[in-house]
């Protein structure tokens, strides 16, 4: 009760500040499993791709989101676990564990996920350079679709270090779906899957 | 018949309009209908006019969510009408700040724009505090924002910049607010109706622009302004706008005009409201958009239903408050 009601009241506020209206450009919404990536550029990033979604798909699809800022505080674990239904990572590779492991065990589950590939914030037009995550989990996981995505003004309403956003519309489109080609280098296939993103600018 | 109209108490008189109003959007539901029906019939049907006829069921379903929040917002009063009209100015304002190029340097000024400025300007209505509404953006919004950008110390296009946000907070903010102001005028005569004033300039702009859009596409000819704006043509505009100054005398028995100046002030209105049409047409595609947003299904966004509005709005509330108020 108290989690629907705080996922309705969020999607609400999301939708008040910055609109993320939902674009398809060349995709159809799709209920099969899933990966969206898209670019990083704010704090709002992750709620407005989560509230474009339409509501079948939204309910299983999970971000992804860095442990070290969301898994803190109880306020913020509630939303991030509860409300979000996220899955947390570690940012920092360590020597012990596989940080992609919550992730492939998620997908493993039959959910869908929401990644930002660039790994941290960038508060400007086009994505720097993909890291390697996306390639493991489309190598692992070649059944799973992968949608492009992009963000468009959100760079703008919540810029590094701003207290306040502004208020700008929020344009979320989704492109047509990539896949991990047989024997393709991981460079390559990560510079494949940015394009993707960046033809949708 | 009419003196009966003039005696009814404004309740009653709101009533019949909102009456009058969902009998004319049923008509127009009914004609949708009609239509889509006929073409459907069709084995080959012409794509454009298919395309018309969707656009126009959408504009009419648009029209009945429009026209149920007003009447609830209305209904509830004073607060209720400024809290809508505090809304249709920040989705005006996020419309037109989307599409204007600003640079992190005015992220705070834009901010307080929002959150600050939005909120402050329509409690002044609400108070009636006139001098200051009349100054706030004017004079004190105007020289305090940029003096915030200007600290961000970036002088890449400052003079464009600090234009264009002027202008949409002018537009989005100081100009449709001055609807909602009809609120706060005291006129002789007329206490206790200020919100039939405001109900009439609602119905005068909107109803120009929807007979303007019908008599267009009925016998549209000769187009206007085919660069600025395609669509508007000499003769939907003489067509809409007859009827709506004709409407407008009618509707006299709201305001504390007679038939004569209702029809004159209705006159004001078709053409404010043409000519800003015209213009937030031309910035809009100086800003390389078609459409301010997509929030109204069918009309395009929330500041392509009150760019008349936002033009109409300030001159029909100062000839109202020169010629009415003492």
């Amino acid at each position: 009760m108290l989690i629907q009601f705080t996922r309705l009241g969020l999607i609400g506020l999301v939708k008040l500040l910055v609109g993320a209206n939902p674009r398809w450009v060349d995709a159809a919404p799709s209920l099969e499993q899933s990966i969206y990536f898209t670019n990083h550029s704010s704090h709002l990033d992750t709620l407005a791709l989560w509230a474009a979604l339409p509501v079948g798909i939204r309910t299983r699809t999970r971000p992804v989101a860095a442990k070290d800022y969301w898994g803190k505080g109880k306020i913020k674990r509630f939303i991030a676990l509860k409300v979000l239904n996220a899955v947390l990572i570690e940012r920092e590779v360590s020597r012990h564990s596989d940080p992609l492991a919550p992730l492939l065990e998620a997908l493993g589950k039959g959910d869908s996920l929401i990644i930002f590939p660039e790994g941290t914030r960038r508060t400007q037009v086009e994505p720097g350079d993909f890291k390697g995550g996306l390639y493991h989990l489309a190598e692992a996981f070649p059944q799973v679709k992968l949608v492009p995505a992009y963000l468009n003004t959100l760079h703008r309403s919540m810029p590094k270090g701003s207290l306040l956003p502004v208020p700008l519309i929020c344009t979320v489109r989704f492109g047509g779906t990539i896949a991990l080609q047989e024997g393709e280098h991981k460079k390559n296939f990560l510079i494949r899957a940015r394009e993707a993103v960046l033809k949708l600018i | 018949m009419l003196n009966t109209l003039v005696s009814l108490s404004p309740s009653l008189k709101f009533y019949w309009l909102i009456g009058g109003v969902a009998s004319l959007l049923s008509i127009a539901s009914l004609i949708g209908w009609l239509l889509k029906s006929r073409l459907a019939r069709n084995p080959q049907p012409n794509e454009k006019s298919m395309k018309v006829v969707n656009n126009l069921v959408a504009r009419v379903n648009a029209w009945w969510v429009m026209v149920a929040v007003f009447a609830i917002a209305f209904l509830a009063g004073k607060l209720g009408t400024i809290i809508l009209f505090a809304f249709i100015s920040y989705f005006a304002l996020r419309e037109f700040m989307t599409l204007t190029p600003t640079r992190a340097g005015d992220h705070r000024a834009l901010s307080l724009a929002f959150f600050v400025l939005i909120p402050l300007h329509y409690y002044l209505i609400y108070t009636e505090w006139y001098a200051l509404f009349t100054i706030l953006i004017p004079v004190y919004a105007f020289l305090l924002m940029p003096c915030i950008s200007v600290l961000a110390q970036d002088t890449e296009c400052f003079l464009e910049r600090a234009a264009k946000i002027q202008w949409g907070v002018m537009i989005s903010i100081y100009c449709i607010s001055h609807a909602p102001a009809l609120l706060l005028l005291d006129i002789p005569n007329f206490t206790g109706q200020n919100a039939l004033l405001l109900f009439y300039f609602m119905l005068i702009v909107q109803l120009s622009d929807v007979l303007q859009y019908v008599f267009g596409n009925l016998f549209g000819k000769t187009k206007v302004a085919s660069v600025v704006s395609p669509n508007k043509t000499l003769e939907g505009l003489i067509g809409g706008g007859l009827s709506t100054i004709l409407i407008g005398a009618v509707m006299w028995w709201i305001t504390p005009f007679t038939p004569m100046q209702s029809a004159g002030m209705a006159a004001v209105i078709v053409i404010m409201g043409f000519l800003g049409g015209l213009v937030m047409s031309a910035i809009k595609r100086s800003l390389g958009a078609k459409d301010w947003g997509s929030m109204i299904e069918g009309h395009g966004g929330m500041l392509d239903r009150m760019d008349s509005v936002s033009f109409a709005a300030p001159i029909f509330f100062h000839l109202t408050r020169y010629f009415f108020t003492p």
